[in-house]
């Protein structure tokens, strides 16, 4: 007790010493993500991404803020893939470390609540992942005005989706089986199931189960009797894995189509083979990369060893949106740095060109479809909505 | 249709009898000492954890029955220790200080899990399964294995409780605990024997269902602990064969309602129909009402 005690007191006349010295001020900087929990991939690499991008920007001296350059301070915090825990963090975020922005989280379920306090609190909040329509939006549908985001959403990759199923495909009838109680899946579900019937194709059987379930088979029973050429399984990585796994043991041979939140690649070594030859819609390929999105792809690998997943660029991309904002706005102030981020015209990030419009939290931008072929995620097409 | 719905039987069996086999630890503990142990579900993970470890940390590759062996004694002999150093004090208590230590060692136990695994992890094939094909059913050779493995420790355990001496304690101690000292029965060993039972079968629940949805994580033990315990309450908690009963009940009614209704209703439709029973039947299905002490 004693021993652990000094240190204490010696971290913190350490600390309180290093800000004497130092008495710079910097820009601080939330990360509200998802690092224990359902999905720890989606919070490695969104922490991976961030830290990279921080220590890039500091290395070049920080941002330039008026006269002075600031460096960033990054604080990150756990929400466990959980909303509460997601709404707590980003009210700590917010009121207590007085953070400038904040960036996260990641899986809708957690950005919805977290997005509500950032609107209350007026404290620009960015989420990388989230796809779901409401996180931008109001309870009366006009967006709100300090939430953005860094990706697509939804009711945008259903169609780029559905067309796909039809047209490429060439498959007329579909399966869907999503998590009830998860936002982006369910949201995904229903759109998709709406565009692809709008544009002709026949839901045969549309299915679901709740967080937490590891036994699909009594669903899985039930869709193969419904016989469709394809499934659409618009479920988190771990999930999707252990779905196409348990369809293949009862013989199912449909073709398996998923959404974004398949691009972890954990992904590929969870569902084996029972997953390879399955196509689903994602943020950016590293096949067609720009030069942009060479450069993060050679530093992240070079710094953790791996690839980035989309998760990753988003990450970084939500933090150069930021970083952007903060120099245009040339002042550390929420307010400011939020009418700098709704008037982007354009950004060049690692997944293409962004553009804020009309008061929307959602940029305009592409998608790609890609197949899970070799071990890796293969460019199929770009995206047609 | 007659098809499907052996195919759908055939899901239900494998879901209720990992369900079964959790609440039967329940059952036993409240059975002796009317108390509900809610660190189980916990134990239940850690079964599934021991036995990834002992398939991959060791430099041999053991045989599947020796994991299955050692994965049961070692979370038995946890579940003993705990009943040992955490619930045994408070014997005297008031129950709910009992309940309550109970849910402060499972949460212990996972977020201990929690911070020494924070990622999934994914469990080993141990066991080279294949699909199996009757004229259109499909079943693997690893659902085989599991459901067998269920009905053999339940069938060793029916076993156990009414045909050996331990077992005879045991119930007696179940029927009246301030009696049964005088006797020259040994409670406290019968009660450690019954929570190194119990943890036994819940760590061998925790390894199949490792098995059969292979990954694993700190989490996997609360939603199955709690519907485990739901199990076991429709069962009649404290009663043996209710537990095993309650089990596949419980797991026929989930899949059923999924095979003919909307699969959003299921748990809405499950379990409200769980509570119809409780309507009718206050004390579970074979549950006896306590015995009226003057």
């Amino acid at each position: 007790m004693k021993i652990s005690h000094a240190i204490f007191a010696g971290l913190t006349l350490a600390a309180l010493a290093g800000c004497g010295e130092s008495g710079a001020p910097s820009i601080k900087v939330g990360l509200n993500t998802e690092l224990t929990g359902e999905m720890p991939a989606v919070g490695a690499s969104a922490r991976n991404a961030a830290e990279l991008f921080v220590s890039e920007i500091n290395a070049a001296g920080g941002i330039d803020v008026g006269e002075q350059k600031l460096p960033i301070e990054l604080i990150v915090a756990d929400n466990g893939a959980k909303a509460d825990q997601a709404r707590t963090v980003a009210q700590k975020l917010i009121s207590q470390d007085n953070v400038l922005a904040m960036i996260g989280p990641d899986a809708s379920s957690c950005a919805i609540p977290a997005s509500i306090v950032a609107e209350t609190l007026k404290c620009p909040m960015i989420s990388p992942w989230s796809t779901n329509p409401k996180t931008t939006l109001n309870d009366d549908g006009s967006p709100k005005k300090y939430v953005f985001r860094a990706c697509f959403i939804d009711s945008f990759q259903a169609r780029v989706l559905a067309k796909f199923v039809l047209n490429t495909l060439n498959a007329k009838t579909a399966a869907v089986l999503y998590d009830v109680a998860s936002e982006a899946p369910n949201g995904q579900a229903n759109l998709f199931r709406e565009v692809f019937q709008q544009n002709g194709g026949k839901i045969v059987a549309f299915e679901t189960y709740s967080t937490g379930d590891r036994d699909f088979s009594a669903q899985l029973t039930k869709i193969k009797a419904a016989n469709p050429e394809v499934i659409f399984l618009p479920a988190y990585y771990n999930d999707a894995a252990g779905i196409t796994r348990q369809a293949r043991q009862q013989g199912i041979t449909a073709q398996f189509v998923g959404s974004d939140a398949w691009s972890s690649p954990e992904i590929i070594k969870l569902g084996g083979n029972d997953i390879a030859g399955s196509y689903f819609c994602n943020h950016y390929s590293t096949e067609i990369a720009t030069d942009v999105a060479k450069k993060f792809m050679s530093d992240y690998k070079a710094r953790y060893g791996q690839n980035p997943d989309d998760v990753a660029a988003l990450t970084y991309d939500a933090f150069g949106l930021l970083v952007q904002a903060i120099r245009d706005a040339g002042k550390l102030d929420r307010e400011a740095v939020r009418d700098a981020l709704a008037k982007i015209e354009k950004y060049q990030g690692v997944t293409g060109e962004m553009q804020f419009k009309d008061g929307s939290g959602d940029p305009i931008k592409s998608a790609v479809i890609l197949q899970i072929k070799d071990n890796a995620f293969n460019w199929v097409q770009n995206g047609q909505p | 249709m007659l098809y499907y719905i052996a195919q759908q039987t055939i899901n239900a069996i494998q879901l209720g009898s990992i369900y079964a086999l959790i609440a039967l630890g329940y059952s036993m503990v409240y059975g002796v000492l009317v108390m509900i142990n809610f660190a189980h579900s916990d134990l239940f993970m850690l079964g599934a954890f021991a036995c990834l470890l002992l398939a991959t940390m060791l430099p041999v590759q053991l045989p599947f029955v020796v994991i299955l062996l050692l994965v049961m004694a070692i979370i038995g002999l946890l579940g003993a220790l705990i009943e040992r150093v955490a619930y045994r004090p408070l014997r005297g208590a008031p129950r709910v200080s009992a309940i309550i230590t109970a849910l402060g060692c499972g949460l212990v136990i996972q977020n201990t899990t929690l911070s020494l695994s924070p990622y999934p992890k994914y469990m080993p094939e141990l066991f080279n399964s294949r699909t199996l094909t009757f004229s259109g059913l499909t079943i693997t050779t690893l659902q085989i294995l599991i459901i067998g493995i269920s009905f053999g420790l339940m069938v060793a355990l029916d076993f156990l409780i009414r045909k050996t001496r331990y077992g005879m304690a045991m119930r007696a101690i179940s029927f009246d605990v301030r009696t049964v000292p005088l006797m020259g029965i040994p409670v406290n060993r019968i009660i450690s024997l019954t929570f190194l039972v119990g943890a036994g079968l819940g760590g061998a629940a925790g390894m199949l269902y490792g098995l059969a949805y292979p990954q694993i994580s700190s989490g996997i033990g609360i939603l199955i602990g709690w519907k485990a315990f739901i199990a076991a309450v429709i069962g009649g908690i404290g009663s043996i064969r209710g537990a095993v009963l309650g089990g596949f009940l419980l797991g026929l009614v989930e899949v059923m309602a999924v095979a003919f209704t909307d699969s959003s209703y299921r748990d809405l439709i499950a379990y409200s129909l769980l509570l119809l029973i409780l309507v009718f039947k206050p004390y579970g299905l074979l549950g006896q009402a306590p015995n009226q002490k003057v």
